[in-house]
């Protein structure tokens, strides 16, 4: 038989699916253990048991000066500024890529200057956000919209273009104007297409945050590690990359979640 | 009366002629079939009937109006594929035939209770009630095309417009769809365009069947030339239609009897 033709059986595929995670806690594990036999004070491959107890630590002792627990601060914080930018990326990507798809002039007005755009690296950006914005919040959610919204914009804009002609005639047969066509045709259906886009660019997202806080912040995910960088301090590194990961996880899973429950019509799809 | 007047059509892309001097004259509530081989421009010739896209020369009238220049209320059309609204259910695509036209395309309260009460009954004629709250994705072929043909007809357009409507369907289910329009015709009595591959199904429909072709032909460069009605065949009375002739003109009846001697 095949190889491409073998499947693995249920317990097999499970088995299959945990193994890279056990081989890398693993190879840390051994890792950590040959540096910590050759010096106790290392400090770069800290014991998984050190880990566990900073994780333990970090998640529920408040800061001894302002009372509050350090890392739900920076977990909030992070995840307004995602979600501000990712939500204002999503809003202004809607409504340019409904224009661009639909509408003649606008599609000759924007989408090269769209595709010009998307060119531009964010992050080269950043000084000059930083230079017009401040250092505050302001700038660092812009850089968030500033990285994802050409993306989304170009994703949506083609999908529209995908929706077959004989839809849009039939519902101009029907008697419906530009906005309805635009309401109640193009916009259900791009949705999940929007959600997939959002999935797809919250990695970009996540790396945009993270790059903004690093440089200039006082509180957030990417800031703390930054910070403890300092310190050597790998535990607490660690713990945050991993916290980070969940987080970035539940978020795309949520988000699958919900385009599955809210449009049931794709019957299955994405 | 001519109620669908077409008059010197000429259509062409990018230089490349696809139909010229096309003239017809339909009267209403007469069922036209159009045939021809792939790319003789019959399916050309329907976009253009549904003002989908402008002649580049000639114009086509519905009722003596002006020519369209964009696809709207008065024609109602199905195509092959993509002719219903996936992500509405199958109450909710009959429904937008009548929300559509509103300011926001959406009705609410009781405005909505009652449409779609009306787009029961409809789903009820059209053998459709069960599937109401289905999306189309779950339903066959055919009940795809029932439901589309229904949503076209409950907008009340003044023309009708079939593009190989019937042509991704399995024989059998044809056979059905042919009764079900033959029915919706002798209810509504609407003027009907179906441009279709099976000439067999052009006669059976049609009161009418146009056959496009191209009458001047360059071996050295077949673009040259576009299609235009070749043959323009009476299909009444199973496309014998001269069998009656002397029932429908008396005084021709007159004329043949032979005189008394």
């Amino acid at each position: 038989m095949r190889l491409l033709n073998r499947h693995p059986t249920r317990p097999a595929g499970v088995l299959l699916a945990a193994l890279p995670f056990v081989a890398v806690l693993i190879a840390y594990w051994i890792g950590s253990e040959i540096r910590l036999a050759a010096n106790p004070q290392d400090k770069l491959l800290p014991a998984p048991a050190t880990i566990l107890n900073t994780a333990a630590g970090l998640f529920t002792e408040p800061n001894k000066r302002t009372g509050e627990i350090l890392l739900w601060a920076d977990t909030w914080a992070s995840l307004r500024r995602l979600a501000l930018g990712v939500g204002i990326g999503a809003l202004i990507s809607l409504t340019v890529g409904v224009g661009i798809g639909l509408l003649p002039y606008v599609r000759r007005g924007l989408s090269s200057f769209v595709a010009v755009l998307s060119m531009v690296p964010p992050l080269a950006l950043l000084p000059i956000l930083f230079i017009v914005f401040g250092l505050g919040e302001i700038s660092k959610v812009v850089l968030i919209v500033i990285g994802i919204t050409p993306f989304l914009i170009r994703d949506l804009s083609q999908r529209v273009l995908d929706i077959p002609h004989e839809e849009i005639v039939k519902a101009q047969t029907l008697g419906a104007s530009t906005w309805v066509i635009a309401l109640r045709v193009v916009l259900p259906q791009i949705l999940p297409r929007l959600i997939a886009g959002i999935r797809l660019s919250l990695g970009a997202a996540w790396l945009f945050l993270i790059a903004a806080e690093a440089v200039a912040a006082e509180v957030g995910l990417g800031y703390r590690i930054f910070l403890v960088r300092r310190y050597l301090a790998m535990d607490i590194i660690l713990t945050y990359v991993i916290w980070i990961t969940l987080l970035a996880f539940l978020i795309d899973f949520a988000l699958k979640t919900l385009s599955r429950k809210a449009f049931p019509w794709l019957g299955g799809g994405l | 009366m001519s109620f669908v007047t077409v008059r010197d059509v000429f259509q062409e892309y990018d230089g490349r002629p696809i139909i010229e001097r096309v003239n017809l004259d339909v009267a209403e509530g007469e069922f036209v079939s159009i045939v021809g081989a792939s790319g003789c421009g019959k399916s050309t010739f329907l976009r253009l009937l549904l003002a989908d896209e402008t002649p580049t020369r000639g114009r086509i009238t519905v009722d003596g109006g002006k020519p369209a220049r964009e696809p709207g209320r008065e024609r109602g059309v199905v195509f092959q594929k993509y002719s219903v609204f996936p992500h509405m259910t199958v109450r909710d695509n009959i429904v937008a035939a009548e929300s559509f036209p509103k300011g926001w395309g959406w009705f609410r309260g009781a405005k909505l209770r009652e449409a779609r009460a009306r787009a029961d009954e409809v789903l009820e004629r059209i053998g459709l009630a069960h599937v109401a709250g289905n999306y189309p994705s779950t339903l066959s072929g055919g009940m795809q095309q029932r439901l589309a043909i229904g949503q076209a007809l409950h907008a009340r357009p003044r023309i009708l417009l079939l593009d190989e409507p019937f042509g991704a369907l399995d024989p059998g289910t044809r056979l059905s769809m042919h009764d079900f329009l033959t029915q919706l015709r002798a209810e509504t009595s609407m003027t009907v365009f179906m441009v279709t591959h099976d000439l067999g199904e052009g006669f059976k429909l049609g009161d009418r069947v146009l056959v496009f072709d191209k009458t001047r032909w360059d071996p050295d460069y077949p673009e040259r030339y576009g299609a235009t009605i070749t043959y323009d065949f009476d299909a009444r009375d199973h496309g014998i239609p001269y069998q009656h002739i002397l029932d429908k003109i008396p005084s021709l009846a007159a004329a043949a009897t032979p005189p008394p001697a």
